[in-house]
């Protein structure tokens, strides 16, 4: 008899997403090593000023964050104890859903700020071949983006899933995207003491 | 564990996101949700990189044994390169580059780690699929689309890249200028080999994620069978190092795309010309590359072990000697593999201290490479040992794996290192140790799962007659260039007009005629799939009496692989030369207590 195939687990989801921060942790690693490794081999690395922006693009992200939370509190909790039909009832008021789009609104303020970041810069012919110190700047903040990018879908396809499904799928797949939206801000903060400190 | 099996047995029954079996031939074989399917894809994508590579390398050897005389065909299938069939040194090493390339990442990588364990893995675990079904076509198509992009290179006016399968930097990075190939040929392998990067990645998230959630009710750690085993901890290694290699990919492609100096040195003049960079660091590239390229090795032969370890107790009939030393030893050097990438690198000028550091955990790594091969030996020990082809391939892989590890403990000495790095030693060594090994556990585990696969049985005959000449035919191939690395012969040469190296060219002859026949004789193994597939007499469920889940399911399975069940497991895979209902050995799903043997569930 041909059965179709079952949906993964909460328990998978969560692993997949966490092997999946391993992977980018690991990645991110191997990019600040080079760039110990390289600033190690000039005499005359040169240093740039990070635009402020940057600064207050992190508050963004982290707010980001805690705005995600707001809307999964309203949603119900934990992502992986739920999957009943009251989780979402509760997901169709349109508390969560105001705090949901501040969190878009703000994903999406965030990499705005970082454009403004790159065009400042490249205003004061800071580019990528520039310098050593400028070649990595523009590096991590553009993979950084790219990662986030993928978060914005990831958070865009569980609001979807949210409106449309119903059963566990909804609710993990907000967990899921949330886990990798909070990485994505401990990242980012990562990413800024090291360019701040190095850069 | 008793909680995860809940949670799978908790889903319901159907929603609209289940995973439904494909409709049309292009979602049931090509766009393939099924993770039997991709295993099957990976596989074949594996036997077509096999063949080019192993055609690349023939046109090498032919050179190297007759560097005097065109090589037949070769002036017409490439004119570009081989005009009249003769072999220039460049045309020389982009042939070894592609060749290094492909076996290495399309073949080592993608057949014992991406396509076996597709298939056999979730089975093995007693799940309906991997944990992330699209994800794992993504993966094979991106891997495939990498293959696509190298091959391309091939197809550009100058040609593959020629900076070996390293792709040491700064040649391979500053552009044209450092040869033919070097220019949209690079450029095309850095993008094949970064895309590779995140195929592999996606695949290895979707290992551990089924390995660790998706286990039948009583799948406990201890029960996974040892090639389910293997390929978890092959995953672990492979996230790590391609996750490091991919970053890796994207700085070299930076260098020659972008005007970056990441891995290209102030004042460097090639051809003439001095370059347009600054103070970037070639030995980066190094420590970048090895970081993943060490690992890499184990990615290529730690499924093997978990073949050799799965396959043996079936032929033996007794149970794996050491079960958790076995997987234990597998840690160790899935750990370790990560502190030694230095030994690739004694020639690069490190310290003499530095090169201490990485030669004591390589010396180290042998400890637990020793034990995996006393156990086998132990295993095999007294055994009534049923020689099919499969067993003969276990026994293959045993002798040319402690043939290439024995090399390495002369390898690993800085001291000797220096002397051998640059010659054929190497080259005889890790083809022992990591592709001809590799290779026979492949081979292991085609005959050995065949039947599950396509339902039908293998031919014996031929497959002791593919073991038979293989096993003359790679010791005949690479024994010698151990010889050859003694006697100071270098490698990458395109040839060897130097008086002190005529003395080699009868040994490269012999060496050529021994590739040619190594390489006619797997002619026998596709004639053998091939028939065995269309003709081969139907298999039964359990063809070899072995204990492990996709035994105790059709062959081949259906398409959720229990038919509807969730299969329930009471025991661990190693319930050989038992006394029990089926004879002498209990399959993992058999009832503690009842003679009834129970299919399925």
């Amino acid at each position: 008899m041909t059965m179709p195939k079952s949906i993964a687990p909460p328990s998978a989801v969560r692993t997949g997403v966490w092997v999946g921060i391993g992977a980018i942790t690991m990645s991110f690693a191997a990019y600040t090593s080079a760039m110990v490794v390289r600033r190690g081999s000039v005499p005359e690395w040169q240093h740039f000023t990070l635009p402020p922006i940057l600064y207050w693009n992190s508050l963004v992200l982290v707010a980001s964050s805690v705005t995600l939370e707001l809307a999964r509190q309203r949603i119900g909790g934990p992502f992986d104890r739920l999957g009943h039909s009251e989780t979402l009832l509760a997901a169709k008021s349109r508390e969560w859903l105001s705090w949901y789009r501040i969190t878009l609104v703000l994903a999406f303020a965030f990499l705005a700020g970082q454009f403004l970041a790159w065009r400042q810069l490249s205003s004061q012919g800071v580019y990528l071949a520039t310098s050593p110190s400028s070649s990595f700047f523009y590096v991590l903040t553009v993979l950084h983006a790219l990662h986030l990018l993928g978060g914005i879908g990831a958070l865009i396809y569980a609001l979807r899933c949210l409106r449309t499904d119903d059963g566990p799928r909804p609710v993990n797949v907000l967990g899921a995207a949330a886990l990798y939206w909070h990485f994505m801000a401990v990242l980012w903060i990562y990413l800024l003491v090291v360019l701040a400190l190095w850069v | 564990m008793d909680s995860v099996s809940a949670s799978i047995t908790e889903l319901p029954p159907a929603t609209p996101h289940q995973h439904a079996p494909p409709k049309g031939f292009l979602w049931k074989y090509v766009f393939s949700l099924d993770h039997k399917v991709i295993g099957k894809q990976y596989l074949g994508l594996g036997l077509i990189a096999v063949c080019t590579g192993m055609f690349l390398s023939w046109i090498m050897r032919y050179h190297l044994a007759f560097p005097d005389k065109a090589v037949p065909l070769i002036g017409w299938i490439a004119p570009t390169f081989a005009a009249g069939g003769v072999i220039t040194p460049e045309f020389y090493l982009q042939l070894m580059t592609m060749h290094g390339t492909i076996m290495v990442f399309f073949v080592l990588t993608t057949a014992p780690f991406a396509g076996f364990g597709n298939f056999v893995l979730p089975i093995q675990v007693g799940a309906e699929d991997m944990a992330f079904p699209r994800f794992n076509m993504m993966s094979f198509w991106v891997t495939f689309v990498a293959f696509a992009v190298l091959v391309a290179a091939f197809f550009v006016p100058d040609g593959p890249p020629l900076s070996g399968w390293t792709a040491y930097a700064p040649l391979s990075a500053v552009g044209k200028a450092s040869g033919p190939g070097e220019g949209l040929g690079q450029t095309l392998w850095v993008i094949a080999i970064g895309t590779f990067c995140i195929g592999q990645l996606l695949g290895s998230l979707n290992f551990i994620a089924t390995t660790l959630d998706l286990r039948a009710k009583g799948m406990t750690l201890a029960r996974l069978p040892y090639s389910t085993w293997a390929w978890f901890i092959t995953a672990m290694i492979a996230l790590i190092a391609f996750s490091v290699l991919f970053p890796a990919c994207v700085l070299l492609l930076l260098d020659r795309v972008a005007g970056t100096s990441f891995f290209i040195p102030a004042g460097l003049v090639v051809s003439d010309a001095l370059q347009p960079h600054s103070g970037g660091s070639p030995l980066l590239w190094q420590h970048l590359f090895w970081f993943f390229g060490h690992p890499e090795v184990y990615i290529a032969i730690v499924p093997g072990f978990g073949i050799i370890s799965t396959i043996l107790p079936a032929v033996c009939r007794k149970p794996h000697l050491g079960p958790r030393v076995l997987i234990g030893s597998q840690l160790a050097i899935a750990g370790l593999s990560y502190m030694v990438w230095g030994h690739h690198m004694f020639l690069s000028g490190m310290s003499p201290a530095s090169a201490t550091l990485f030669s004591v955990p390589t010396l180290i790594i042998t400890i637990p490479s020793a034990i995996i091969t006393l156990l086998w030996l132990g295993t095999i020990y007294g055994s009534k040992l049923r020689l099919d082809s499969a067993a003969l391939f276990c026994l293959g892989f045993v002798s040319v794996f402690v043939t290439g590890g024995l090399s390495g403990f002369f390898l690993s000495q800085p001291s000797i290192d220096t002397y051998l790095h640059g010659t054929y030693f190497v080259v005889g060594h890790f083809h022992f140790v990591m592709g001809v090994a590799a290779m026979f556990g492949i081979f292991a585990g085609t005959y050995f799962w065949f039947p599950k696969m396509f339902g039908r049985m293998m031919n014996e005959t031929l497959g002791k007659w593919h073991f038979a000449l293989s096993f003359i035919g790679v010791y005949a191939t690479f024994m010698p260039m151990h010889w050859l690395g003694l006697e100071g012969n270098v490698r990458r040469y395109s040839s060897f007009p130097s008086d002190y190296m005529h003395g080699s060219l009868p040994l490269h002859r012999f060496i050529t005629y021994s590739a040619l026949f190594l390489g006619a004789s797997q002619l026998i193994f596709l004639v053998n799939l091939l028939w065995s597939r269309i003709r081969g007499p139907v298999a039964p469920d359990n063809p070899w009496q072995a204990t492990s889940l996709e035994w105790s399911t059709t062959s081949p399975p259906p398409f959720d692989n229990f038919g509807g069940v969730h299969p329930v497991v009471y025991h661990g895979p190693n319930e050989y030369g038992v006394s029990g209902p089926r004879g002498d050995y209990i399959m993992q799903t058999d009832p503690p207590s009842t003679a009834t043997p129970v299919a399925a569930a």
